[in-house]
């Protein structure tokens, strides 16, 4: 199953189940969504729970807010990552802080997803990878699924959760082909993942990057060098454990994002790293993640700008050369 | 009645912007082009009556359905072309693409991928218009569903109270990707919210460029005079699906799409100039003639064009000097 259909699955499976979910978004009535997640609800569930929306991403975000305060568990579509910062004072200054503010007496029981990746053609508006903000404002969860699988599972799981979950789907991975469990299938949010067992070092990633990873694992492998990755899943809250207790294994991290390096959940990782595993480390923690510039057009500036196998192939063996891998 | 000279301008200004268009779709279709076209026939009557009738040193903002009003604003078409197929010469160095350029050099503020985004910015130029006491007015172009973001009802109130020379173009081509007028707008003319902000609003034919030109003039005239913003809301149709790639059939019916491209504002200026006997069929005919033999050789000169490096430009996140109007 593709991401995409395993996301439909758990929309649908939750919907028949609790009539309190219903959908809310630009062009997900009666176009199904413009990357299909919805198609054929409004027939499945009518036109008072698949709501399509004015272009109005604030007071989308806003009126969900409301809904979810009063009783109803909101799934908002936002067409691009890009359209977030719209909604920002919602999400970050009412959403997030509710519960907190409100002494836990009124909560926010919904889910937001958006499309996000950088790819030529998209261009400054509508390619960014920006999720590394949010982990800004306590109070939001943020998943972000690699897997067909997790896809299901996390948003399962984001639409039960009490809280405002941010979702984040990779424009490069609604394609992606996984087997996806049947039937009422949850992953946690907040529990990483370790997707490939080594012992030389951890690569900490999420998202479409894990494909990457993974892709230069293999290339390490055959330069003897053995790679772990955990894939986060969540990127708030962030499982701490499962991080930690792989590097403290392999005692090397590199960290690779999407988003740009400054600010971000790359810094947040290596500054998480070296405050609870300085002393076992062999060597620094290193970053690789896309550079400091808007999402350019021209597939060039594109690819300059997002982390490649190469790269990361080539921070390792950086790392390797002071660390004397293996 | 605006004299035969201008009105032939007008005529070849409308058949360039949908020859463009349409060079735009051939290159998309033979994946020479990155990203998404968003096709502007069947509206060209807009960006060129209303540009027709503006002082060079008049201002535009656009967004995403963007090329016909830099065209008729007074784009080079090499540059503008080099830009969409994201090459080095392009406007924008190849990093903003068809939908994020901006040159103040002929009083293009710019255009972006955000639905609405640029109504302020263009509301802000007029303020600016009115602090230095200049003679400029704005025209800012926006789509039926820019119209019911949040961030243009702010900028128009702001306009309507300090009467800023900006006219408000709101191009109503009834559907906002897949969701019609009806299904996202409570009222039934956007125009009535001039009223709203206090300031005059009117629906027009804007499949009539003379009737576009005319009302433009006179707000224009308004707003060079102190009095203030105009809403003008253009009546017309998209003939094209939303973006290169979608049919545009799935939201319309295809005798909807038909009964509209029978209002073709080119047929109906040619026609008309026919009837006066200011035009035969033969003049017709080399004037588009012309026009698409002159755009065939720009873009084969902007596809033999390089593309940019691969490298990343951290220098140029930030402006070095004052390029704009000082
Ligand atoms: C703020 C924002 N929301 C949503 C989108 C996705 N989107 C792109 S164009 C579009 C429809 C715009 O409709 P309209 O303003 O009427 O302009 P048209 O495309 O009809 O010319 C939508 C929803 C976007 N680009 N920006």
């Amino acid at each position: 199953m593709r991401m995409q259909e395993a996301l439909r699955d758990a929309l649908h499976t939750e919907m028949a189940r609790d009539d309190r979910v219903f959908v809310m978004g630009e062009d997900v009535g009666l176009f199904g969504g413009a990357y299909g997640v919805t198609k054929g609800f409004i027939q499945d569930f009518g036109e008072k729970r698949v709501l399509d929306t004015p272009i109005s991403e604030s007071a989308i975000v806003g009126l969900a807010v409301g809904a979810a305060i009063n009783g109803m568990r909101p799934v908002v579509e936002i067409q691009f990552s890009d359209l977030l910062p719209l909604a920002m004072d919602q999400l970050a200054s009412h959403a997030a802080r509710y519960n907190y503010m409100t002494g836990g007496r009124v909560n926010v029981p919904m889910v937001v997803r958006n499309k996000f990746a950088t790819r030529s053609g998209g261009g400054p508006s509508h390619s960014s990878c920006n999720h590394g903000a949010f982990i800004h404002f306590p109070g939001l969860k943020i998943a972000m699924p690699t897997t067909p699988a997790d896809a299901k599972g996390l948003l399962l799981s984001a639409i039960r959760d009490p809280n405002p979950v941010l979702f984040f789907e990779s424009h490069h991975l609604y394609g992606v082909k996984g087997p996806v469990p049947e039937g009422d299938y949850t992953v946690p949010i907040g529990k990483a993942v370790v997707r490939r067992e080594g012992k030389d070092l951890t690569i900490v990633t999420c998202g479409g990057m894990v494909l990457k990873a993974d892709g230069a694992a293999d290339a390490l492998k055959a330069k003897g060098i053995d790679v772990e990755i955990v894939d986060l899943r969540s990127l708030a809250p962030l499982d701490k454990e499962t991080i930690l207790k792989s590097v403290a294994k392999t005692k090397r991290a590199l960290v690779l994002d999407e988003g740009p390096v400054t600010g971000g959940i790359s810094a947040e990782l290596a500054a998480l790293i070296q405050e609870n595993l300085f002393s076992d480390l062999k060597g620094p923690v290193v970053r690789v993640a896309a550079a400091p510039i808007p999402p350019p057009h021209s597939p060039p500036l594109v690819d300059a700008m997002i982390p490649d196998v190469d790269q990361v192939v080539d921070a390792v063996m950086r790392l390797a050369e002071g660390g004397k891998i293996a | 009645m605006l004299d035969v000279n201008k009105r032939k301008t007008m005529l070849r200004q409308m058949i360039l912007v949908r020859a463009f268009e349409e060079k735009l779709e051939e290159l998309y279709q033979r994946k020479a082009m990155f990203g998404s076209t968003h096709s502007y026939r069947g509206q060209e009557a807009i960006a060129v009556g209303v540009c027709s009738a503006l002082q060079k040193t008049d201002l535009i903002a656009s967004y995403h359905r963007g090329t016909g009003h830099l065209i008729a604003k007074g784009a080079d078409l090499y540059t503008l072309l080099c830009e969409c197929m994201g090459r080095e010469e392009g406007y924008s160095k190849g990093r903003g693409g068809k939908m994020h350029m901006g040159d103040m050099g002929f009083g293009f503020i710019g255009n972006t991928g955000t639905v609405g985004g640029t109504v302020p910015t263009a509301t802000g130029a007029a303020l600016s218009a009115r602090v230095r006491g200049s003679k400029e007015v704005v025209a800012s172009f926006f789509g039926d569903g820019a119209a019911n973001q949040g961030v243009v009802h702010e900028a128009m109130n702001m306009a309507g109270l300090w009467k800023l020379p900006v006219i408000y173009v709101c191009e109503n081509n009834q559907y906002a990707m897949t969701v019609s007028m009806e299904k996202s707008t409570a009222v039934k003319e956007y125009s009535v919210r001039g009223a709203a902000y206090g300031f005059e609003g009117k629906t027009i034919d804007g499949n009539d460029v003379e009737a576009v030109y005319d009302a433009t003039e006179q707000a224009a005239a308004r707003g060079r005079t102190g009095g203030g913003p105009t809403f003008l809301e253009c009546m017309t149709y998209r003939w094209d699906g939303h973006f290169g790639g979608e049919p545009g059939t799935a939201y319309r019916t295809k005798e909807e799409i038909e009964s509209w491209k029978q209002k073709c504002p080119i047929k109906r200026l040619k026609e008309k100039l026919i009837q006066e006997g200011n035009l035969s069929e033969a003049e017709f005919q080399k004037m588009s003639d012309q026009v698409y033999a002159e755009l065939d050789a720009v873009a084969k000169r902007a596809e033999a064009a390089p593309l940019p490096a691969k490298k990343v430009e951290l220098d140029a996140i930030y402006a070095t000097s004052e390029v704009g109007r000082g």
